[in-house]
């Protein structure tokens, strides 16, 4: 196998080789043809165009907004090697501390009746603190005494979804200010999801930030020779992960304008879902941004075209498995035909 | 004379193979005899691993055909060839840490009773008889991951024999060995040649190939360019056959006489090595000899703040530093590279651009919190070709090149952030010749520019050809630093032995 030194390409002449497809092709072909075949089973079963209609997309992405936001952070914690299995009870957690402190005047049980109507970032602001507070203790109990991540989010997860029950009694919040209810209403979700989506894609290609989360995915111990704070950083990763499910937290209890104990139920593994039919690897050191936000869509376009096609939820639920187990086995068997050369 | 004995063992007749973009082996016909080891030798990349792996089922030829003592045989995966009785030994070891020797070798195939339960005494019985007839004293019932690498190996091979191989493929054997383990595995080997077993046996190393080979075939982009019996070849042409060019020989380098860049004073490390004194000064070389086990890598990650001394201190360009976390050793001018390139030096999956760039990112590479990546592709790309790096573009993922050129580019990662001082673990374990005298070069061009180098091999050749001087562990202490007209092989190994 002789392979030529390298050697610089010359100043001034433009790279000729062509650029390989980007990873994610594979995957935005799929998305088109589970897209197509609904288009054709619409066309045949009810009669109606599936993706002509401009509604039912927005209403689509609106509903993966928030699976897709925290999918955002779960993706860089699995870059790292790791999982966060916290997010969907961190949801909730933030969503009840959120909402306690959006509550209107017309409360009548109002969790703190001193605290009404109070500015949208009081709020905002409280649910991202939280959510970001569950992260840092996901990061500092992995960092700190080297238990696997799995175990480390697994108690998260359990604590978070008992404290959200425990903050009001199993109580509902309820009569949040108009302004709260906006943040969830029309394409706010949408078009914080696609900034968060391009902020932390930046993130990942072009700073340190991102450099270091690949290196310590793909070899921690390399990383740590390299002089990356490898725990220091973790903490991080985590604490961004616990700030965006704090982020998809707010925007849930904003959208039902109420906070709920039972909100973001299984949120995680929608999300883990996302990542990894994106192509992110779970052992670490793979995945993108872009490649979320295509398998946050999938998700999407299945869950929207089994409703559109009146297909009981229950068989949506059969098949969503069947596409992540489907996703995965595809994107190994492309890797693993690339990598036969080597 | 029986059909089985007319025939050689193994014929290989115009193999070809070819990979996406480029190709492995051309028109390549050899012979293993029985009862013979055949050594198969060439730079990396030069097909020898493609070769065994058609032999050993893991590929399929594109053409020509194996004949197994005469009979024609197509292998669609190594179960197929086990059945014929060809066995590999990988050079990444494939047991199970946490089961017994017993279990490791008949895994699959243990003796069941009529409940399907397994037959414990049997199992460890059958398994005593095996590491007898290698002459090998380990418990049946000890734990993999317990033994020594040489012990482990020694696993491994018993594994193969207990399938009844005649054939057995070893790929660099002895890389993780010390001198001791090696004689000892050569021992078994022709105790195994003289039982009538071929033997395919990969390696770097010259020593061995006039110690232990009958026949060698030399293997050179593809091609076998020349071979024959091992008695009848000389190491330099074996060196020119293998390379295809003329190695520039080392001049002997230059007295070192640059201040002490690097001290440590009485360094410890609680249950690795202790009271560990001596001086490194600016454009040295300080060859690190000792037994794996005496300390040596110990002492290296000690001084690059992987695990911080427990007592004792450090100077830098005479002043004390408490060096506690790579970050810190990093600031103060140092690198590392380590002997394990695949556990703690590469990041497999990622680019040949994001292993090298990776220790630098900071300074002027990084403006407003972005990586500047034209900048950073630039100084890679001039690194990459400084080093001579063989790489089909600075985007092809690390595990694609050959060991050299991976360990190429983790100096390289290194030289990037302008070291003064260089910890040095096995620069060229695994590494073939071409590449070797590369690196030997590059390291002594590094010092002859002022930079200081602790460099640990476990290649006494290799020691004596670099250092200026030469400093001997044994089981956690110096026992010696000689200078360099003092050391050769003998005063290096009474002092790592004594």
């Amino acid at each position: 196998m002789h392979q030529a030194v390298f050697r610089e390409p010359t100043a001034g002449r433009r790279r000729t080789r062509a650029r390989r497809l980007p990873s994610e092709a594979g995957i935005l072909l799929v998305l088109l043809a589970i897209a197509l075949a609904f288009e054709l089973l619409g066309w045949i079963f009810v009669h109606q165009s599936f993706l002509m209609n401009g509604q039912r997309l927005v209403i689509m992405i609106l509903q993966v907004s928030v699976i897709g936001i925290i999918a955002i952070g779960v993706t860089q914690v699995i870059i790292t090697g790791g999982i966060d299995l916290s997010s969907g009870s961190v949801v909730a957690l933030t969503a009840m501390v959120a909402a306690s402190l959006a509550q209107s005047s017309d409360a009548l049980r109002a969790v703190y009746p001193s605290l009404l109507d109070l500015p949208v970032v009081v709020p905002v602001l409280a649910g991202l603190a939280v959510g970001a507070a569950a992260g840092l203790v996901n990061g500092s109990l992995i960092a700190a005494t080297g238990i696997p991540p799995f175990i480390a989010t697994l108690g998260v997860m359990v604590t978070a979804r008992g404290l959200a029950k425990w903050y009001t009694h199993g109580q509902p919040v309820s009569m949040l200010t108009d302004a709260y209810a906006a943040l969830g209403s029309g394409a706010v979700p949408v078009a914080i999801f696609l900034a968060t989506a391009l902020l932390f894609h930046v993130a990942l290609r072009h700073t340190r930030y991102g450099k270091y989360t690949y290196a310590i995915g793909a070899n921690r111990e390399a990383a740590r020779i390299s002089g990356i704070r490898v725990g220091r950083h973790l903490v991080v990763v985590y604490t961004i992960a616990g700030l965006l499910s704090g982020l998809a937290g707010v925007l849930t209890s904003a959208r039902a304008v109420s906070g709920q104990a039972g909100m973001g139920m299984m949120y995680e593994l929608d999300a883990i879902a996302a990542a990894v039919i994106g192509g992110a690897s779970l052992a670490g050191g793979v995945g993108r941004i872009t490649g979320t936000v295509i398998g946050t869509l999938i998700l999407g376009v299945v869950t929207s075209g089994f409703t559109f096609l009146r297909i009981d939820a229950y068989y949506q639920e059969i098949v969503k498995g069947a596409i992540i187990v489907a996703a995965v086995v595809a994107d190994q068997y492309r890797r693993r035909r690339r990598g036969a050369a080597s | 004379m029986s059909p089985a004995a007319a025939h050689p063992l193994l014929e290989l007749r115009h193999l070809c193979k070819a990979f996406p973009g480029v190709t492995a082996l051309e028109d390549v016909s050899l012979t293993l005899a029985h009862a013979t080891v055949h050594a198969l030798v060439g730079e990396n990349g030069a097909g020898k691993s493609t070769l065994m792996k058609i032999v050993a089922g893991v590929c399929a030829p594109d053409a020509g055909e194996l004949r197994l003592e005469g009979h024609g045989v197509h292998f669609d995966s190594p179960r197929a060839a086990l059945a014929h009785g060809i066995a590999m030994i990988h050079q990444e070891l494939n047991l199970m840490p946490s089961m017994s020797v017993a279990e490791n070798i008949w895994i699959g195939r243990e003796p069941l009773n009529g409940c399907g339960f397994v037959r414990r005494r049997e199992l460890e019985r059958r398994t005593h008889a095996l590491l007898e007839r290698l002459a090998l004293d380990i418990d049946p019932r000890a734990e993999v991951g317990m033994l020594s690498i040489a012990m482990r190996q020694m696993v491994e091979i018993a594994r193969a024999l207990s399938s009844q191989s005649r054939l057995l493929i070893m790929d660099e054997p002895t890389s993780a060995l010390t001198e001791r383990e090696s004689e000892r595995l050569f021992g078994v080997i022709r105790d195994l040649r003289s039982q009538g077993v071929g033997i395919f046996y990969i390696t770097h190393r010259m020593e061995e190939l006039f110690a232990l080979a009958d026949e060698i075939s030399v293997l050179r982009d593809g091609r076998r360019v020349g071979g024959g019996r091992a008695c009848d070849l000389r190491r330099e042409e074996l060196i020119r056959l293998m390379v295809g060019r003329e190695l520039e020989v080392l001049p002997p380098p230059p007295p070192a006489a640059g201040p002490v860049a690097l001290a440590a004073r009485g360094l410890s490390v609680a249950g690795a090595f202790r009271d560990v004194t001596f001086e490194l000064h600016a454009g040295e070389i300080l060859g690190v000899a000792g037994l794996v086990g005496s300390g040596r890598s110990a002492l290296a990650a000690a001084l690059f703040g992987l695990t911080p001394a427990t007592s004792g201190r450090m100077e830098i360009d005479g002043s004390a530093v408490r060096v506690d976390c790579p970050g810190t050793a990093i600031a103060h001018g140092l690198a590392y590279v380590t002997e394990d390139r695949k556990d703690t030096g590469c990041f497999l999956g990622l680019s040949v651009l994001e292993n090298l760039e990776i220790a630098v990112l900071r300074g002027d590479l990084v403006r407003f919190g972005l990586v500047r990546g034209a900048a950073a592709r630039a100084a890679c790309g001039r690194m990459a070709s400084a080093l001579r790096i063989k790489t089909p573009g600075l985007d092809e993922h690390i595990e694609n090149l050959s060991g050299g050129n991976q360990q190429k580019v983790l100096l390289g990662r290194w030289l990037l952030t302008h070291p003064r001082i260089l910890i040095l673990d096995e620069p060229t374990r695994g590494v073939d010749v071409g590449a070797k005298a590369e690196i030997h070069q590059l390291i002594a061009g590094l010092t002859a520019r002022g930079a200081a180098v602790l460099m640990i091999s476990s290649e006494l050749p290799e020691i004596l050809a670099l250092s200026h001087r030469v400093m001997v562990m044994h089981e956690g202490r110096i026992t010696g630093i000689l200078e360099r007209a003092a050391a050769d092989q003998l005063s290096i190994m009474e002092l790592a032995a004594s």
